[in-house]
């Protein structure tokens, strides 16, 4: 049924295979996507097992394999993929702590979601988990790594901060004004979305995927929507993907916009913050006509999408101009400039060993993109993705400001086939409602949102995980900030910019 | 002693007191207008001085007598400075006293006195500002003394009101290249002693950046109101300093009531267009990466060494 994208090819394997059929994808050019795992029961066509779900992905050509793995629900191990991938790594810890599941001789077998006040063996994601109970007896402590030496000392940031931004902890060791370590403890909005998906309809499952990350309202939308409809076995109408297209792109501009600002902002050059804004806010109201709300919500739908009005090609032109001029302005300037260059530096190397995605791998010379590894429409993606090298704030900084022109140009080139209204195809057509899972994968503003659904024969969800690109990107910020010093990480977080909400689920 | 030698230090007083919140006020709207933004209102530093002073006092617990006192002591500093600097006349009852040294001094306790509240504080953010704020104080205060300097060598005194008097009598002492570039090494100065960009950003809320705000992020209540008060009458006094050594014109010389009157209305003029200037210029700066700070300062203070040096040579010793 897909129009673009090879079907996914699922093999299931028994937990012995597993470290050699990885091993063999990753060696390919394939990146892990996405670890889920289900808690089957007697009525599963394999019985009732705890299964293991590992999504390889690789393009272009879009590829897309999945291992299964089946393991025995009442003592749950698998083999750790963690010596292969960085990030099965933290998938298999984040297994762990949901789910039970035991990753064996992981080489760093922490906790990754459970803060120190969650009960001891309280796995919320197995079916028997019943409601949160009161925190309870902690399990065991929950040390800070300690830098010793002569004249360290640590900061504690947050996780309430001084601005409105979201909860993180960050522990800086540092000497003098130098970052030797920095660890940074999220999951304090953990708020249970992938439990929240069970048992809910196609329709009630959009909603929740519009609010996994409020600014990625539209990515994460989409990747739902891709993934459910591969599972109820339909397809939206060609204008209806052509629309999606256009959406995406406008979620990248009033994100990139705000970017742009906010890291003129934090090196104290406030005027273009708030010439920034100024664009935003024009950007937010054409929003408001285009889908009905500011941030793009309700636009996508499981089968379609709708559409109220179709930006016009002179005004989408003149919004880049003065994106332009503001970005021009910026990097003309001697201090901002020479406060971006060479700041935070996230070598090549890192980047891809830790698998980053979307610009804040494009800044480091990694071109993966979403648009052409695996289109959802063949229009969606500009020519030519914009990558830099350098890895620094600077190069964050111009990848942003030149998507935003690629993205104009794809904005006005998929205006022209669009017209507004809905578009949308039935999911159950005739009725009949088949039981099947699927992946969404878009490249939302952050980079590549992996969705993975499985829906039931009465059409509810029984599963869906997402993973927004900031899971892939935090580790990588400790590592820019090796060897900067103090006052550049609010600017170096900033060019990151990742997302609390989407990473703590 | 005159009355309106009198008069002319309450007035300073006074007028430094009452005017350095709406000074501050005046500054942030000239830089929400020139960034197409509304702005509170001149008097907004004042609402908030009124709501801190209703607060309840609180103090952190373990924090000792160098934390409780550093908000009055930074006030009555300045306050004593306001008193000595000649803002408004050059004949005033405590005239003798008003050395450049001993004013420098003063200065220089109110900042040492909030670097040990913000060590006493104990927290990570409170070391952090009062080891920034050292840093550039030790680099700030050899600067405004040496740029003071080069003006008294042709005074032949270390008194302000001298200079100053002299100043009035002699402007072309201020045009010559030694008080070009003592002017142009004491606002250097000026801007990072009252921590503004492009050291110091007063607009930020990023703790990890910050430096005089980071050493006073425990207070709260009556104690932050005065130390935002005595950190917007430094502002005050040091851009009043800046005026009244470079540009004394208006500045009463002898014990007349019309000549204090004029000199009140000058000096709030002067005061009011450099901080507007300044807050207009700020608009078009960034913040300088911290380590960059010393460079700048360290320019600053060679600018002063020149003006000494090009003092003493030029004025024909």
């Amino acid at each position: 049924m897909r129009s673009l994208s090879a079907p996914r090819e699922i093999t299931d394997i028994g937990p012995g295979e597993l470290a050699h059929r990885a091993g063999a994808l990753l060696r390919e050019g394939h990146r892990l996507a996405l670890v889920a795992a289900h808690h089957d029961d007697e009525g599963a066509p394999g019985g009732r097992a705890v299964r293991v779900v590992y999504l390889f992905v690789a393009g272009p050509p879009d590829v897309r394999t999945e291992l299964h793995v089946r393991l025995d629900p009442e003592h749950p191990e698998v083999p750790s993929l963690a010596p292969l991938s960085f990030p099965a790594g933290r998938f298999e810890r984040e297994m762990r702590d949901l789910h039970g599941v035991v990753p064996l001789d992981h080489p760093l077998p922490r906790r990754l979601v459970r803060h120190f006040h969650w009960p001891k063996g309280w796995y919320p994601m197995c079916p028997d988990a019943g409601p949160p109970p009161e925190f309870g007896e902690p399990e065991g402590p929950y040390p800070f790594l300690e830098v010793e030496g002569d004249g360290v000392y640590e900061i504690p940031v947050g996780p309430v901060h001084a601005g409105l931004i979201e909860p993180g902890h960050f522990r800086f060791s540092v000497v003098g004004e130098t970052i030797l370590k920095l660890k940074a403890r999220l999951w304090f909005v953990h708020k249970g979305i992938e439990k929240l998906f069970q048992g809910r309809d196609l329709a009630g499952g959009l909603a929740l995927a519009e609010r996994i990350s409020g600014d990625t309202a539209v990515g994460h939308a989409l990747a739902y929507c891709l993934a459910v409809e591969e599972a109820v076995g339909i397809r939206a109408p060609r204008a209806a993907q052509r629309a999606r297209a256009l959406l995406l792109e406008l979620e990248r501009l009033h994100n990139h916009v705000a970017d742009l600002g906010a890291l003129c902002n934090d090196v104290g050059h406030s005027v273009l913050n708030s010439q920034a804004l100024r664009v935003r806010e024009t950007l937010l109201r054409l929003n408001q006509q285009v889908t009905g709300h500011r941030l793009l919500r309700g636009a996508v739908l499981p089968g379609g999408a709708r559409l109220r009005a179709v930006p016009e090609p002179a005004r989408m032109r003149a919004i880049r101009n003065d994106i332009r001029e503001i970005a021009d302005l910026a990097l003309g300037h001697g201090g901002v400039r020479d406060r971006f260059t060479g700041t935070a530096r996230l070598p090549a190397q890192a980047a891809r060993d830790l698998g980053c995605l979307g610009c804040v791998a494009r800044a480091s010379g990694l071109p993966a993109d979403a648009r052409t590894d695996h289109p959802f429409h063949e229009e969606a993606a500009p020519p030519a993705v914009p990558v830099h090298s350098a890895g620094d704030v600077l190069a964050r900084f111009l990848v942003r400001a030149e998507e935003i022109d690629a993205s104009v140009d794809v904005i006005v080139h998929l205006s022209a086939g669009l017209h507004p209204g809905l578009s949308v195809h039935d999911p159950y057509p005739g009725g009949a409602r088949p039981a099947g899972s699927g992946v969404g994968i878009v490249e939302g503003w952050r980079g590549a949102i992996t969705t993975r659904a499985e829906v039931a024969v009465d059409g509810t969800l029984t599963r869906v995980k997402p993973v927004d690109p900031s899971f892939f990107n935090w580790p990588a910020l400790p590592v820019a900030l090796a060897d900067t010093i103090v006052p550049d990480f609010p600017l170096t977080n900033k060019s990151f910019n990742l997302s609390y909400a989407g990473n703590d689920l | 002693m005159s009355g309106p030698g009198i008069a002319a230090v309450a007035a300073q007083v006074a007028v430094v007191t009452a005017g350095a919140p709406l000074l501050a006020g005046l500054m942030r709207q000239v830089r929400a207008r020139l960034e197409g933004r509304a702005g509170a209102g001149i008097a907004q530093p004042w609402r908030d001085l009124r709501k801190l002073l209703r607060k309840e006092p609180i103090t952190p617990v373990g924090t000792g007598p160098a934390f409780r006192a550093a908000p009055a002591l930074l006030v009555a500093t300045t306050a004593v400075t306001a008193a000595l600097v000649p803002f408004l006349s050059t004949d005033t009852p405590v005239g003798r006293n008003a050395d450049v040294i001993l004013v420098v001094a003063l200065l220089a306790l109110g900042t040492v006195a909030l670097a040990l509240a913000g060590l006493d504080s104990g927290t990570a953010f409170g070391g952090m500002g009062a080891s920034r704020e050292m840093t550039i104080a030790a680099l700030v205060e050899p600067t405004i003394l040496l740029a003071v300097f080069a003006l008294s060598i042709p005074a032949r005194s270390t008194n302000l009101p001298a200079i100053v008097a002299g100043a009035v009598e002699q402007p072309a002492r201020l045009a010559s290249p030694a008080g070009l570039l003592a002017t142009a090494a004491l606002a250097v100065a000026v801007l990072a002693e009252t921590g503004r960009l492009p050291v110091d950003n007063p607009a930020t809320h990023l703790e990890l950046t910050m430096v005089h705000e980071a050493m006073v992020l425990e207070y709260a209540g009556p104690d932050l109101a005065l130390v935002e008060l005595g950190a917007q009458m430094r502002l005050t006094v040091l851009l009043g300093l800046l005026t009244s050594v470079f540009a004394p014109w208006g500045i009463a010389t002898g014990p007349s009531w019309a000549a204090l009157a004029v000199a009140l209305a000058v000096f709030v003029a002067k005061t009011a267009l450099l901080g507007a200037a300044l807050a207009a210029g700020e608009v078009f700066w960034a913040k300088l990466r911290l380590f960059r700070v010393p460079e700048l300062l360290a320019g600053s203070f060679l600018l002063a060494l020149l003006a000494v040096t090009a003092s003493y040579f030029l004025s024909g010793e």
